[in-house]
């Protein structure tokens, strides 16, 4: 257990062992009837937000990019993913193998999209990069809107409805074939096969993922491009190449996260992944602190949970919810409470120190 | 020494963004006027049969949702009997398919027996699709849309789909305005206006109607301009618009033909009731509007309902809120019916009302109500005209 000496090394293995004791006892608690249904049904959606804080912390924490429109690649693996899935249906029985390709399929068109979408915004930096990337999240959305998908024996039939006057009857699908997205109504009547434990191994990928990318020559790449741009093309990195190369993981992952939520219901349109969804996910990166992954695993579950708990403020709940947010928000940034957890743990101290603030 | 070389990502900026989006969960959070928390109709000894339901009761469609939710309840109570008492719990889904999901878990731990809900299409094929598999009685009152009740034996439904009212429509105006030079406009991407105008072209095509402009699309984000669809239909002299919309985008096309001096008869379908209850809108421009829904609050026979229902809400009950009602009504006659116990669980009490429901017969608010198996209801298409600002049967 040699490997086990270097801190950084060390850190990593703790963040796993605890995604995989967290999984272990919430696993029991469900065999065993403890946690009440409304619980059950939200372990996949917190699994899928939980992927996708640890994609978007990779673009905003580690390459220091703020992405806001980071749903629209969890809108393209959902609805690639849930093509795959359903296409799928009489070909592949096992809704195990479903679900993994379809989770492969949103992951590689989320990357097309990350790609594509990247040259034009990756050439910009800062609130520029925000706004952009903001608008080709709308159109994302958008473009899903005019889809209409179906499947039969024949394979595939798409089309792109852009004038709004054609509906699934023009697929003209053969005796058995279904409509998997139906316009502006979306995908509907879906078969759900996402299940937690799939959750839990997506998560547990996107970790070893990002984790590695992090701590290899790449990603001490990545990290110097957001500390000192100039600095970092003066000793010949390129700054796009490795903002790239983390634009199009992070959407990878988002994609795949995607395909795993969008399987996970029967209805799913495109205007759930709008802005409000990408803030969403912003909110779980920056209470859980940029570039700590670990931090952003812990506030993405408990941020989705949050707003279910808080059921009995009946009318008041978002509101309860939104004050909670906001008091978060003071107290890790309070000077006086940073300063009490220095002086109750000492190994704070050390590395507060080291931040160098 | 750290250099910050990225503006946006300061730590200012963040935590400016972070408040904003407080503000709005806030500004979400107040846009319901004033319902109460889930009522109870019984007594609070916790004997009662316990209904669930679901609708938006924050966010943009909250105000169908408040409707639904507002029927159920005036429902569970006006249908309690001493023996078999009702009690209903309703829950917020934001509209949301996912929040719907959690409101449906909700409601299960709570101890629910039967659903009446959720309110919107999108949320009621999601909780649909969970109702059957854990063999739950649910029935959508007001969702639209063929996939709610597509395949699932134990969903119900309470209003026409989509394909239904677009048809009867097509065939109100065949039997009764023959001549008209029919134009469309329709919202393109909105699955209830979309599969309206799909349907009723379809019809209209098959009764030799004469529609003159049948494709004048409009999307959301332009639903507040309409003289380029309107302009388009006058030259072609279009004198009935057909109109498969919402209240509000139609209230606005009114408003503009009115400042074009274009004359036309406006056709829509249960979306457009609540018309005349839109905040300053002028009613004298709703003159003549034919619509097809379910209920009238102005009709004699529902008098005593949109009179209670005025005083507990403020409000004047629009078809949502009837056609919740009339959901309760069916289930607790079905529940009659089944001869089911309080403490029936949600599994068995599922079997028993699914058998029940095609058995009965619902004497309600939007006409005299049967249910087929597929879960369909059949009840009278009915038109209504406004004149001298009230529904009139025509």
């Amino acid at each position: 257990m040699g490997f086990l000496k270097d801190k950084v090394t060390r850190r990593d293995f703790i963040t796993y062992a605890g995604v995989i004791v967290a999984f272990v006892i919430v696993q029991l608690l469900v065999n065993t009837h403890v946690i009440p249904y409304s619980l059950r049904g939200q372990l996949v959606p917190v699994t899928c937000y939980i992927v996708m804080a640890i994609s978007l912390n990779l673009v905003v924490g580690v390459a220091g990019d703020l992405s806001l429109g980071h749903a629209g690649f969890m809108s393209v693996g959902s609805f690639t993913g849930i093509v795959t899935a359903m296409s799928l249906a009489s070909a592949i029985p096992s809704p195990v193998v479903r679900l993994v390709l379809a989770m492969i399929v949103g992951a590689v068109f989320a990357a097309l999209a990350g790609f594509l979408i990247g040259l034009p915004v990756l050439r910009l930096r800062g609130d520029y990069l925000a706004i952009v990337s903001l608008a080709f999240g709308e159109i994302i959305k958008d473009l899903v809107n005019c889809l209409i998908v179906g499947a039969d024996s024949h394979g595939l039939h798409v089309i792109f409805d852009m004038a709004g006057t054609k509906t699934i009857n023009d697929l003209n699908l053969a005796e058995g074939g279904v409509a998997i997205i139906k316009g502006a109504q979306g995908a509907s009547g879906t078969t759900t096969i996402s299940t937690f434990a799939a959750g839990f191994v997506l998560i547990m990928i996107a970790l070893v993922i990002v984790l590695n990318l992090v701590r290899s020559r790449t990603g001490r790449a990545i990290m110097a491009v957001r500390d000192n741009k100039i600095a970092a093309e003066s000793v010949g990195l390129s700054t796009t190449k490795y903002r790239m190369i983390a634009f199009v993981v992070s959407a990878a992952i988002a994609g795949a996260a995607g395909a795993l939520y969008g399987n996970n219901f029967s209805q799913m349109s495109a205007s759930q992944f709008d802005f409000n969804t990408s803030i969403l996910v912003l909110v779980f990166v920056v209470l859980g602190g940029l570039g700590n992954m670990r931090g952003s695993i812990i506030a993405a579950a408990l941020l989705t949970i949050l707003p279910e708990a808080l059921r009995q403020f009946s009318d008041y709940r978002m509101l309860v919810y939104a004050i909670v947010l906001i008091l978060v928000m003071l107290f890790t940034n309070n000077p006086q409470l940073k300063a009490l957890i220095q002086r109750l743990n000492p190994r704070f101290r050390k590395e507060a120190a080291a931040d160098g603030e | 020494m750290s250099i910050n070389m990225n503006p946006a990502m300061n730590r200012r900026s963040l935590i400016a963004g972070v408040a904003g989006l407080g503000a709005a969960g806030i500004l979400a959070g107040c846009s319901n006027g004033g319902s109460s928390d889930g009522g109870s109709a019984a007594s609070s000894d916790g004997a009662a049969f316990k209904l669930g339901t679901i609708g938006p009761l924050t966010g943009d469609t909250a105000t169908y949702g408040v409707s639904v939710t507002n029927g159920v309840e005036m429902g569970a109570e006006d249908f309690s009997t001493k023996d078999f008492p009702l009690t209903v719990k309703k829950e917020d889904s934001q509209g949301k398919p996912e929040t719907a999901v959690n409101a449906y878990g909700t409601l299960r731990d709570w101890g629910m027996q039967a659903l009446v809900g959720p309110t919107l299409t999108g949320t009621s094929v999601s909780v649909a699709e969970k109702c059957q598999s854990d063999r739950v009685f649910m029935i959508a009152p007001v969702a639209t849309a063929a996939d709610v009740t597509a395949d699932k034996d134990c969903v119900f439904r309470g209003c026409f789909t989509d394909p239904n009212q677009g048809k009867n429509a097509a065939k109100w105006l065949a039997k009764n305005k023959p001549d008209a030079k029919i134009a469309i406009i329709y919202q393109s991407d909105d699955a209830y206006s979309q599969g309206i105008c799909t349907a009723f072209t379809e019809e209209a095509k098959a009764d030799k109607l004469n529609l003159v402009k049948p494709d004048l699309a409009f999307k959301t984000d332009t639903a507040t301009d309409f003289k380029v669809q309107l302009g388009q239909a006058q030259d072609a002299g279009a004198d009935l618009v057909f109109c498969p919309l919402y209240y509000t985008p139609a209230s606005v096309i009114l408003k503009q033909a009115s400042d074009m001096g274009y004359k036309f008869t406006m056709m829509g379908c249960d979306g457009m009731d609540g018309l005349l209850s839109i905040k300053g809108f002028d009613t004298s421009l709703a003159e003549g509007v034919l619509m097809t829904t379910a209920f009238s609050a102005d009709d004699p026979a529902n008098a005593e309902f949109v009179k209670a229902y005025k005083d507990k809400y403020g409000d004047t009950p629009d078809q949502f809120a009837a056609t919740a009602y009339d959901c309760v009504h069916a289930v607790a006659e079905a529940c009659k019916k089944a001869g089911l116990s309080l403490d029936t669980a949600a599994e068995d009490a599922c079997d028993q009302l699914v058998k029940a429901f095609t058995e009965i017969t619902v004497d309600g608010l939007t006409g005299s109500l049967t249910w087929t198996s597929d879960g369909e209801v059949s009840k009278e298409a009915k038109v209504f005209e406004i004149q001298g600002g009230k529904y009139v049967a025509v």
